[in-house]
């Protein structure tokens, strides 16, 4: 009796393995379809997009429209492809990722080691600064830039990301540092170490973790930025995520969709590239962010 | 005077220790410094600032005549605004629901020891890395009423298929929803993965001691434990709905008319494009008072969890 009932919930086991391996693969490639879709279009020629559909294949590998939007399709006014706005973004993020991280390790530091009166408050006001709809200083920001003289300039965004991004780099910084025994920071103040000396000494060899985890966060956030970058760029100086938009709104003429799908895989290669060689630290960041925040 | 402090400077860390002024008590101060004067000045200064221009007539340039409340009166006069809005609360509601649906459900089914979890994970999540840019380019390629899925379906054998919300008024909301569920559900599904990970392995042993089933486990014990993931996750998809901006200029770009558009889009475009200054404040502190509005009773319960720990 026993071993009938057994048997029968082991095949009912069986069934219901087997239905969620299923569930998990389709529900993969609906996440993959749209991406493969993109890599597809942007390898056909106009000639074969019209006459085929989304998932058939390209007769031939032909990378001319990766080619035109890396350096030949015309953005807004000019044509130069997306190239040089790809070296914006670079330019932009390098700067405002390593500021960004080392006031976020410091502040993260003081906040969790070297409390004073207001910090915690601080803190506070800081993790509410985090979330606040950007729209609220947009108007204000584009004035001070103006004042500062770097107005439209990529050292204007890197100020603006710099000073939008200390509140969740301090955040990230604050929940790992908080985990450190205080009593090793209070047995070094005894032995005569100073601030600095701590942070080298002591806190910053076992930081790798979460810098890490701050720079691909930041890395992303940052490049992945569009409201920023239209509203506070010149034209030579927009992000990627600006240019693509305006290659892809901007058309004169017959659509090419093939010349988009590769500058829109081209704008988001770098983050998927940090995400696929890093992914387990993205997860990592995404979640420390949020589920301890 | 001094005393004192000195005090204050050693009141957290050296008890009993003969008190010393010196630089080294200053430093933490010092360092903080730069955050605490951009964070008073660009956040909250200019909070501020845009509830001042708020309530002025300015249109290309600030002045500074007060109109009292007459920009949301007009605001809320505005056919504009009031799709805006309404199409937050539609787009809002349905990319919350259903990405806590398909989280919630990716994450238990990912927690079943999966051959290739990290693949899989993977996959799911690699949306997350992707700028809301790339992801509306993307989408409306494939949502194209001509070329898209409804085109791949008629060639499938689906002759009577139609598939056109993006170039319809009233269904091309959803279009936005299918864009950033595809985006942000593997998010939710690594938040609740993680904490399922973190759940106590006594407390699941022990229902099962006690003859509960796998579902039963999930729905009575699992699952209730992770109320505190459950509001991060919440907080975080209002915070992406409220502010979301770029999925809307690259998929829809507003269209057709206004018919898409969000209110972080209605503001840029007053603000920006259409010298309406005032009104852009406005509607900015309109969007600020509903992020407040989920944000200052998260934050308070947050801060007295950690209080009691």
């Amino acid at each position: 009796m026993s071993n009938i009932a057994k048997r029968q919930t082991s095949t009912l086991d069986k069934v219901l393995r087997i239905a969620l391996y299923v569930t998990l693969l389709a529900m993969a490639l609906v996440y993959l379809a749209p991406f493969v879709v993109m890599l597809l279009t942007s390898l056909k020629d106009v000639e074969e997009i019209r006459s085929g559909t989304l998932l058939s294949l390209p007769a031939s590998l032909d990378f001319y429209a990766w080619g035109k939007a890396w350096s030949g399709a015309c953005t807004g006014g000019t044509c130069e492809g997306i190239a040089p706005y790809f070296l914006n973004s670079f330019q932009i993020v390098i700067p405002a990722v390593l500021i960004s991280t080392i006031v976020g390790a410091l502040n993260g530091y003081v906040i969790s080691h070297w409390k004073f009166r207001g910090s915690n408050l601080f803190f506070a006001a800081l993790l509410l600064g985090c979330f606040i709809p950007f729209q609220v200083i947009l108007l204000p920001m584009a004035r001070t830039l103006g004042w500062l003289g770097i107005a439209n300039t990529t050292t204007g965004l890197v100020f603006v990301h710099v000073v939008y991004g200390v509140a969740f780099t301090t955040l990230f910084f604050r929940n790992f540092y908080q985990a450190v025994p205080a009593e090793l920071v209070k047995a070094a103040r005894l032995d005569g170490a100073g601030f600095f000396t701590i942070f080298y000494r002591i806190i910053l060899p076992i930081s790798t973790p979460i810098i890490v985890v701050t720079i691909i966060w930041q890395f992303t956030q940052i490049w992945n930025d569009f409201l920023f970058g239209v509203a506070f760029s010149g034209f030579d100086t927009q992000p990627v995520t600006v240019a693509l938009n305006n290659l892809v709104n901007t058309s004169f003429g017959g659509k090419e969709y093939n010349v988009d799908m590769a500058a829109a895989i081209i704008a988001a290669l770098p983050t998927l590239l940090v995400y696929v060689l890093a992914g387990k630290y993205f997860v990592r960041g995404l979640t420390a962010g949020a589920v301890k925040g | 005077m001094t005393t004192k402090s000195a005090n204050s400077g050693s009141r957290t860390t050296q008890s009993g220790r003969p008190a010393r002024l010196s630089l080294a008590d200053w430093m933490p101060k010092l360092v903080m410094a730069p955050t605490v004067v951009t964070t008073i000045v660009c956040i909250y200064g200019y909070m501020i600032w845009t509830a001042v221009l708020s309530f002025t007539n300015s249109r290309m340039l600030p002045t500074y005549k007060f109109v009292g409340t007459a920009q949301y009166e007009r605001l809320f006069d505005n056919d504009r605004w009031l799709v805006a809005l309404s199409n937050l609360g539609v787009f809002g509601g349905l990319f919350i629901l259903i990405c806590l649906v398909l989280g919630v459900m990716l994450a238990i089914f990912l927690d079943q020891k999966i051959r290739a979890e990290g693949a899989i994970r993977t996959i799911y999540l690699y949306p997350m890395a992707i700028s809301f840019i790339v992801t509306g380019t993307a989408w409306k390629w494939l949502l194209n009423p001509t070329n898209g899925i409804e085109k791949m379906m008629i060639e499938l054998g689906f002759e009577d298929f139609r598939f056109n919300w993006l170039s319809d008024p009233d269904m091309v909301v959803y279009c936005l929803v299918i864009a950033a569920v595809w985006q942000a559900s593997g998010f939710v599904m690594a938040l609740f993965l993680a904490g399922l990970r973190g759940v106590d392995g006594e407390m699941i042993k022990a229902a099962q001691l006690d003859g509960a089933g796998i579902f039963t486990t999930y729905r009575r014990i699992i699952l209730p434990s992770l109320k505190p993931v459950f509001f991060s996750a919440m907080v975080i998809l209002s915070h992406i709905a409220i502010k979301s901006f770029d999925l809307v200029a690259s998929l829809t770009n507003g269209g057709p008319g206004y018919s898409s558009d969000l209110p972080a889009n209605f503001m840029y475009t007053h603000a920006f494009n259409r010298s309406q200054m005032g009104l852009g404040s406005a509607s900015a502190m309109v969007m600020l008072g509903c992020v407040l509005a989920i944000l200052i009773p998260y934050l308070y319960s947050e801060l007295r969890g950690e209080r009691h720990e």
